[in-house]
């Protein structure tokens, strides 16, 4: 198991009251693996993946569970120690490449800087790192010479990505890496990703495409209002969804031949704030019964982990 | 950047309209006031035929478009003429007596503004929602709508008045005045290893340079805290911390970003420093250009004042140009 996630819970403490953007969620990741967290906008997906991370800025706060991550408890680690771990254990690649290179700097300077905080190599080693980096994802050598604003967006992402497997990380965490890309380009940094599981990295995906999730992972969780409420092998998972949200999302996904209707989930996900007693997708749920009127546990179902009274 | 000598180039000549409506302008004042030069001097006592001698002389009887393309005749050719007053001596040798002092209380000013603005305006944007932070918005107001003689007296009320430790005014002690190399005492003090006179120049320096600096550094603050802000928030932060880029350097990144909107106030400050100089100079009799100009207005010293803002304009022009280097070097995106 290369990283656990344990109960873990991740709150914003705002004026209008706390919002448990995480709420007590169970996962993990092994080594080479491709695991997705799908589910809408304000799910909790980032905020997982942020957690992981330990980026998780005031007035936001983990205030409960456990991440191991490689045998490492990373919530025990000091500042000084966490910030090792980032960038050189564990890789991260944001959603808008337009807005996450430092725009002053060169794109070498940027990749250089990151192997030296990492690495003892002099200057003119880390620059010759950079360029093999941006040639492994089909970018020219040259680039590193360039500035972010000369680049696309598809070229700035591949050069996020140059950046967070730099140092060889074992893990990947790739939040919605290509909700700002056209399709072609989507194509290409997907394939990208399924590249860094072949070379043995496991992957985080963060997005909210289920088809795209689907497609490229061997495991999915999906997560609803701050709650995992669905995780398991991809395959089974999409093709036989137990929890009704995820049926509600799959049927949710537009296909191209037309050979199925869109059903829209009804309904809107709830205040954080004042989620709905009980299971919090009950007010959208077209099976919620008496029952649901308590929090359903997490039961395991065929080796797949659903929250959800029908399986209790 | 291969433009960029072409872009000095044309930046450049696009001084010469403005110091062309500039002095077209304090030419058409000067002469709607009433007096002139040779009443202001002598007074209204002496013999009309004595006063239109004199204006004869000094070329004041001649129709003013004649004085107009007289004396732009002279600018363009680097002449900015004579004083009309008493010892008549070159425009350009009484600005050189002024202008270091001017300079040095500028830049003194100017640091000090910057590194006051800079420092107040980052710990509020770090802390920021703390008490500190308003402490710091409070003081960004306040410094900004300061009346320099007023504060400025304020200063020389506590520091030279009652704790007596501070010059009030002048630029340096009788006799303490260092050989001249470059007129800015505080260089001149140090270039000839004269302690006293650095000691002195410092001294006196300290109260009208930290006038400015207060007075100045509110724009600094404010414009940093709400800058640095923003970029903190900017996902490129959040990307090097998580490639685990130690906060000082991301601190660093940061603080550049926010400087490029700090660097243009720079250029305008630098504008305003030398009108703020102007009030400066008299709070604290500083022998400058503020002191000469006023003094020289009083006079009617047609050429003083119209040499006076064309070196301004001229200088200022050229700070602006240096700043949009700066500010080229600093920012990729920009290109002319």
């Amino acid at each position: 198991m290369l990283l656990e996630i344990e109960k873990l819970t991740t709150v914003f403490r705002t004026r209008r009251g706390v919002v448990r953007a995480v709420d007590n969620v169970t996962m993990s990741i092994n080594k080479g693996e491709f695991v997705s967290i799908v589910g809408e906008s304000g799910c909790g997906k980032s905020t997982l993946a942020h957690s992981v991370m330990r980026l998780i800025d005031p007035p936001g706060e983990i205030s409960g569970g456990k991440i191991t991550f490689d045998g490492v408890d990373l919530l025990s680690l000091s500042d000084e120690e966490m910030r090792k771990i980032r960038g050189s254990k564990i890789g991260m690649v944001f959603q808008n490449p337009m807005t996450s290179l430092d725009p002053l700097e060169k794109v070498g300077d940027q990749i250089s800087e990151t192997i030296m905080e990492h690495m003892d190599v002099t200057k003119k080693e880390a620059w010759q790192m950079a360029r093999e980096m941006l040639e492994k994802v089909g970018l020219q050598p040259e680039r590193v010479d360039s500035y972010p604003h000369q680049l696309s967006g598809g070229q700035r992402q591949r050069v996020m990505i140059a950046m967070a497997i730099s140092l060889n990380p074992k893990l990947l965490i790739a939040d919605e890496p290509t909700t700002a890309l056209d399709v072609i380009v989507q194509e290409k940094i997907m394939d990208f990703l399924e590249d860094m599981k072949r070379e043995g990295r496991a992957v985080m995906l963060i997005t909210h495409d289920f088809a795209l999730a689907a497609e490229r992972s061997d495991r999915i969780a999906v997560m609803y209002a701050g709650w995992l409420v669905e995780m398991g092998d991809a395959e089974t998972l999409t093709n036989d969804p137990l929890h009704p949200y995820t049926k509600g999302l799959i049927q949710s996904v537009p296909d191209v031949w037309m050979d199925k209707d869109i059903k829209p989930l009804p309904g809107f996900p709830p205040d954080l704030i004042n989620p709905p007693e009980g299971c919090r997708f009950r007010p959208r749920c077209s099976n919620a019964s008496e029952m649901c009127m308590k929090e359903p546990p997490e039961v395991e179902v065929d080796g797949r982990v659903v929250k959800c009274w029908l399986y209790g | 950047m291969s433009s960029l000598p072409a872009y000095i180039i044309t930046r450049f000549l696009m001084v010469i309209p403005t110091v062309l409506i500039l002095l077209t302008i304090v030419f058409l004042i000067l002469r709607i006031i009433p007096g002139d030069p040779i009443t202001a001097m002598v007074g209204q006592k002496v013999p009309e035929e004595i006063l239109q001698k004199m204006r004869h002389e000094a070329g004041l009887d001649k129709p003013y478009h004649e004085q107009y393309i007289d004396y732009l005749r002279g600018v363009f050719t680097g002449d900015l003429g004579k004083s009309m007053i008493w010892g008549k001596r070159p425009v350009i040798a009484e600005i050189m007596d002024h202008f270091p002092a001017t300079l040095e209380l500028t830049i003194f000013g100017f640091v000090l503004s910057v590194l006051i603005g800079v420092a107040t305006g980052s710990i509020a944007a770090f802390r920021r929602g703390s008490k500190v932070d308003s402490g710091m918005r409070i003081y960004s107001i306040v410094a900004y709508t300061l009346f320099i003689p007023w504060f400025g007296m304020l200063l020389q009320m506590l520091f030279g008045v009652y704790l007596k430790i501070l010059p009030i005014g002048g630029r340096i002690t009788p006799g303490n005045t260092p050989e001249t190399i470059t007129g800015l005492y505080v260089v001149d003090s140090i270039l000839t290893l004269n302690i006293n006179s650095l000691v002195d120049a410092l001294a006196h320096l300290a109260l009208p340079a930290l006038t400015l600096g207060i007075v100045l550094s509110g724009a600094y603050t404010r414009l940093l805290r709400n800058n640095l802000i923003d970029v903190l928030s900017q996902d490129f932060v959040k990307a090097y911390r998580a490639r685990g880029v130690r906060n000082r350097k991301v601190v660093f990144h940061a603080m550049k970003n926010a400087f490029i909107p700090v660097v243009t106030l720079m250029g305008l400050q630098f504008a305003i420093l030398l009108a703020g100089a102007v009030l400066t100079e008299s709070t604290f009799s500083w022998p400058g250009m503020g002191t000469f100009l006023i003094e020289r207005i009083e006079y009617r010293d047609y050429t003083s004042v119209q040499g006076a803002i064309v070196f301004y304009a001229v200088f200022v022009a050229l700070i602006s140009l240096l700043v949009d280097v700066i500010y080229a070097l600093l920012d990729p995106r920009i290109r002319y």
